[in-house]
This record gives C-alpha cells, sequence and structure tokens, in this order.
C-alpha cells in the first residue's frame, strides 16, 4: 500500500516556500547558484530557481550533480544496478553560494558523496541543503538547512517524490516495502490522507 | 534494443555478451568521459582498490589506457610485464595470476599471446579478469571503444556500412568488432588479401572483398587494421609495398568515398603501409578520438568488476572442491581485512 502525505497543490506550496526562505537568507541574489542530485533532486533545483525567479527578478543557475562515483557503498551492490549519469555544472562553484537540492534526506550518505563531489568543482563560499522530505534516520551528522516537510516514518517503509516532469504528477508518498521496485505513480494505488493536511503540517 | 545491465565477474569477450550488455557499456563509457573532461580528473569510487596490468606481450597504449583508467577512479594500478616478471623464471601463468590475486587483487587486466588465456584465469580467479587482448581471439574493450566512436558519429548501428581492411584472420580486434557489430545491426564487409581473410568469415556474419575500392565505396566506416609482422602477417604477402600498394589507404583511393566516411585504425599505425600519413591525419580520420574514449571505457570496465564483490554468493559452495574452496574464503577473509 501506498499513503499520500502531500498532493499537488501542497508540493507546489512547499516549494514556494522554501524559495522564500532561500531569498530571505541569502547574502546576494547573483552568489546563489542551484545544485540538484540526480535524478528528482535536479528537477527540484530548476522548480525552485523558477519560483526564486518569480519572486526575486533573478533566476539562479542549475547544475546536475551525479554523485555515484562518490558514494562508499559500491560494494553493496551499487555498481551494476545504478545507471551512471552525467554531472553537468555549467558555473564554477568557486566564491559561490551553494544550495544542494535532493528530494528525500534520509541517512545523510548521499549528502557527503555530494560535498565530496562538489569541491572538485572549485571552493564555494558557502553550501547548504534543501530537501522535499526529511524522514529522519540520519547515519551521518548531516542536517537540512531547507525542509519542506518533515515525516516520520518507519525503517521498511519508502518515501517517494513524485513529481509532474518525471512522474505525471506532484505528490509525496510513503509506500511499505514490498511495493518498493514497481510503484510507480498511480491514483487508484493511493490512499489519500483522510485527516486535513493542515493539522500536520 | 535497451540496456541491460551488465553482472558479470569478468569481460572476456564480446561474444559472451547480449547487444543489450553491450548499449550498457557505451553507455557507461558516455558518462565516465565526463570526468575525463573536468579540470580535476579523478573520482574516490575504486579507492582501496588494487588493478594487475598482467602484460604478456608489448603494449603502449592498451595498458597505459587502463593505467589512467584506474588511476583516475582512484584505484592502486600496478603494472606486470612478462619481460620483467617472474615468466621468465619458469612460472607457470596460473601461478603467476594466483600470486597477483593473493595480494588482494580486485581486478587483472591481462594480455596474453595465447588465445582463451583470460578465459582460463577467470575460472581460477576469485576476482575479476578483463580480457585486453588473447592471441588471434578478442580484444573487447578495442571493440567497446570503436563501437562507441561509431555511435558518437553515426547514432545508429542499424543498417550501417562498415569495413574493416586487412589481416582479418589474425586480428583479434577485427574478430571483436565484427561480433560486436553484428550484435547491434551493422553490415559488415571484410577486405584483404585472400591469405587474410578468415575461412568463418560466413559464420561470422560479414560480407567478403578482395577489392579494396569496392569495400571503400560502400563503407559510412572503415577500418584499417595493423599489419602484424609480429603475428606472421609477413607470409601471407610478398612485401610491405606490395601491401600499401594493393590495400593501403591513401587519399586518391578515398576518392570514390561516402563524404562523411569515418576512418578507423586500432594503433599503433604503420604510416604509409595500412594508411598514408595524409588519411591517417585527415579529416575522415578519428584515430585519437578512439584513443580518448578507450579511458572513458575501461573506466567503466574496472568500476563495474570492482563493484561485483558485494553480490557474489558465499565461497562454501560445493563438498567436492573442498580445498579450493577454503582456499578461496581465505583469500577472500585476507581482501575483507584489507578493505575495512
Amino acid at each position: 500500500m501506498a499513503r499520500e502525505e502531500l498532493g499537488s497543490d501542497q508540493v507546489r506550496r512547499t516549494l514556494r516556500r522554501l524559495a522564500h526562505e532561500i531569498i530571505e537568507q541569502a547574502e546576494a541574489l547573483e552568489d546563489l547558484a542551484l545544485v540538484g542530485i540526480r535524478t528528482r533532486g535536479v528537477t527540484l533545483a530548476e522548480r525552485l530557481a523558477d519560483n526564486i525567479e518569480q519572486l526575486g527578478d533573478i533566476r539562479p543557475p542549475v547544475g546536475a550533480l551525479d554523485v555515484t562515483l562518490y558514494r562508499d557503498d559500491l560494494d553493496r551492490g551499487g555498481g551494476a544496478r545504478v545507471r551512471l549519469q552525467k554531472t553537468a555544472l555549467p558555473f564554477s562553484c568557486a566564491g559561490k553560494d551553494i544550495i544542494l537540492v535532493d528530494d528525500v534526506l534520509y541517512t545523510g550518505r548521499t549528502v557527503r558523496a555530494a560535498l565530496a563531489a562538489l569541491v572538485n568543482f572549485g571552493r564555494p563560499r558557502r553550501v547548504r541543503l534543501a530537501v522535499a522530505v526529511d524522514r529522519g534516520g540520519h547515519e551521518l551528522p548531516v542536517r537540512a538547512d531547507y525542509v519542506g516537510r518533515n515525516l516520520d516514518v518507519r525503517p521498511d517503509e519508502r518515501v517517494r517524490v513524485f513529481l509532474e516532469e518525471s512522474d505525471g504528477q506532484d505528490a509525496i508518498i510513503v509506500q511499505d516495502s514490498p511495493n518498493f521496485k514497481k510503484f510507480r505513480y498511480s491514483p487508484g494505488e493511493i490512499e489519500t490522507r483522510a485527516e486535513a493536511p493542515e493539522e500536520s503540517s | 534494443m535497451k540496456p541491460e545491465p551488465f553482472q558479470r565477474k569478468d569481460l572476456l569477450s564480446i561474444r559472451d555478451l547480449s547487444p543489450g550488455e553491450i548499449l550498457f557499456l557505451l553507455d557507461l563509457t558516455d558518462s565516465f568521459r565526463e570526468v575525463n573532461e573536468r579540470e580535476i580528473k579523478k573520482v574516490p569510487s575504486l579507492r582501496g582498490k588494487t588493478v594487475v596490468n598482467l602484460f604478456f606481450e608489448p603494449s603502449t597504449r592498451t595498458r597505459t589506457s587502463f593505467e589512467i583508467a584506474g588511476k583516475r577512479l582512484s584505484a592502486d594500478v600496478i603494472n606486470i610485464t612478462a619481460s620483467a616478471s617472474a615468466t621468465k623464471k619458469g612460472e607457470t601463468l596460473r601461478d603467476t595470476a594466483r600470486n597477483v590475486e593473493a595480494m588482494a587483487t580486485d581486478v587483472v587486466v591481462v594480455r596474453h599471446p595465447a588465445s582463451g588465456a583470460p578465459t582460463y584465469l577467470a575460472a581460477e580467479l576469485g576476482c575479476g579478469v578483463v580480457n585486453a587482448g588473447d592471441g588471434m581471439h578478442e580484444h573487447p574493450t578495442q571493440a567497446l571503444l570503436d563501437l562507441y566512436t561509431i555511435r558518437e558519429h553515426k547514432k545508429e548501428f542499424a543498417g550501417l556500412n562498415v569495413s574493416i581492411v586487412g589481416d582479418i584472420a589474425r586480428s583479434r580486434v577485427a574478430r571483436s568488432n565484427i561480433v560486436a557489430l553484428r550484435k547491434l545491426g551493422a553490415n559488415v564487409m571484410i577486405c584483404g588479401p585472400s591469405t587474410m581473410l578468415p575461412a568463418e568469415a560466413e559464420s561470422l556474419g560479414a560480407e567478403v572483398t578482395t577489392n579494396v575500392d569496392e569495400a571503400i565505396e560502400w563503407s559510412d566506416v572503415l577500418m584499417a587494421l595493423r599489419i602484424q609482422l609480429e603475428r606472421g602477417a609477413g607470409t601471407a604477402f610478398p612485401s610491405a609495398r606490395e601491401y600499401a600498394a594493393t590495400y593501403g589507404i591513401t587519399r586518391k583511393r578515398l576518392q570514390g568515398a561516402k563524404r562523411d566516411l569515418l576512418i578507423m585504425h586500432p594503433g599503433p599505425i604503420n604510416r604509409g603501409v595500412e594508411m598514408s600519413p595524409d588519411v591517417a591525419d585527415g579529416p575522415f580520420s578519428v584515430i585519437l578520438e578512439q584513443v580518448e574514449y578507450g579511458v572513458a571505457c575501461r573506466m567503466g570496465i574496472l568500476y563495474l568488476l570492482s563493484g561485483h564483490r558485494g553480490e557474489e554468493s558465499p565461497p562454501d559452495v560445493g563438498g567436492a572442491e573442498e580445498p579450493s574452496a577454503g582456499e578461496k574464503a581465505g583469500e577472500r577473509r585476507a581482501k575483507d581485512a584489507v578493505a575495512h
């Protein structure tokens, strides 16, 4: 089974709020650059950039980071299964105010790998982290500076962030373990929350 | 045809691979190319892994390519060449390889004059084995980098006309390329004097001609092979000059070629024999691109073969092979101790 934690309107409002927070805390909007972690993080970074452009009249550049080669779990079978993609940073990180963007913060290992990758592209002035969901269970001392939603889920559950560009629909879903792999976004399989979502936010 | 994950312990031949696996390896090459274009051309993914280049034949390009590939992935790369190895003192291939593995090696890259030597080692060793050219059999990474280079320029393989000119019968590069190209739907024509054409050309699915002008006119891609005097090519024709006059790719001969012909060569080139210098350095030539993409291709292979161990079944399998299973378990424990 799968249950919906956030619907499409809520996802849109959440991203808008994150954009507001990023603008509010930026020292200079011109130095801001967003770096998404592949795959969903890149889409989220593009969305945040759109929102920042609407609110602040300046669109920060967006880069894409593939952290596969920086992971510490190659021996655990990551090698052949993960499809390696390209890193594409159309700017130098030197002196930039970088916002790293990912969909779900869980163990923190992806973020650690991303930080290791990032320093190869110049020395950023500052790096902060924005995530759509922080699900807890961190295994490294990593925290997010901008969080869309904190979710308290069991270790055997999986949090999925679906986005219109890749999945046809914006939603944040929690799945039970048996469906991890085959699950695609389909409204029929998703149980919408009965209680008003405002209460939990 | 869709890419499908490559999950083998070894890369021994193109013949073993499915078309999907080949496409997977080409896509992986593409991803690693990006690393080679960075200012800092190094990623930490194989830190703590050891790659041994075990070369029983002279090689500059392939060995250097594997060495750079390993180093860009942060692996420790060690080169052993036959002239400086215990082989000179009479050690067998099996013993050399097992000693190398006992030093907690993760991947062994083998070049050997005997066809099948890497396959034999792959069965003997628990670590990953890459065939970097064995006798007259195969040279899979060369075919993969050639295919990647072709795809960069021609996009699709289906219906593409690729000719291979030279000593086909003695060439492992030709064999791997013919098999790979046929698997992906390209048309292959082989061309050379009849003394250099393999008896099994038809079963490989290649058209055959002895007329180089016909091959040039037909081709979208033309690969010229080096005349390998060390493999006895000298017995197949009267003189290198005669071969050059009849089969050498020259600018004059290319007048009948397609406008977007691609000229390839696996190197090293005998300038003025199989190819004239103005063609090798000319506008159709992608010879140096092949070398460039070779590093990315080999990074992909080393990356995959170093990562497979986590999925391996436990070593205690058979009762009949008790001692060797025990040995392997011991070796693996030693490796684990190093890894942690």
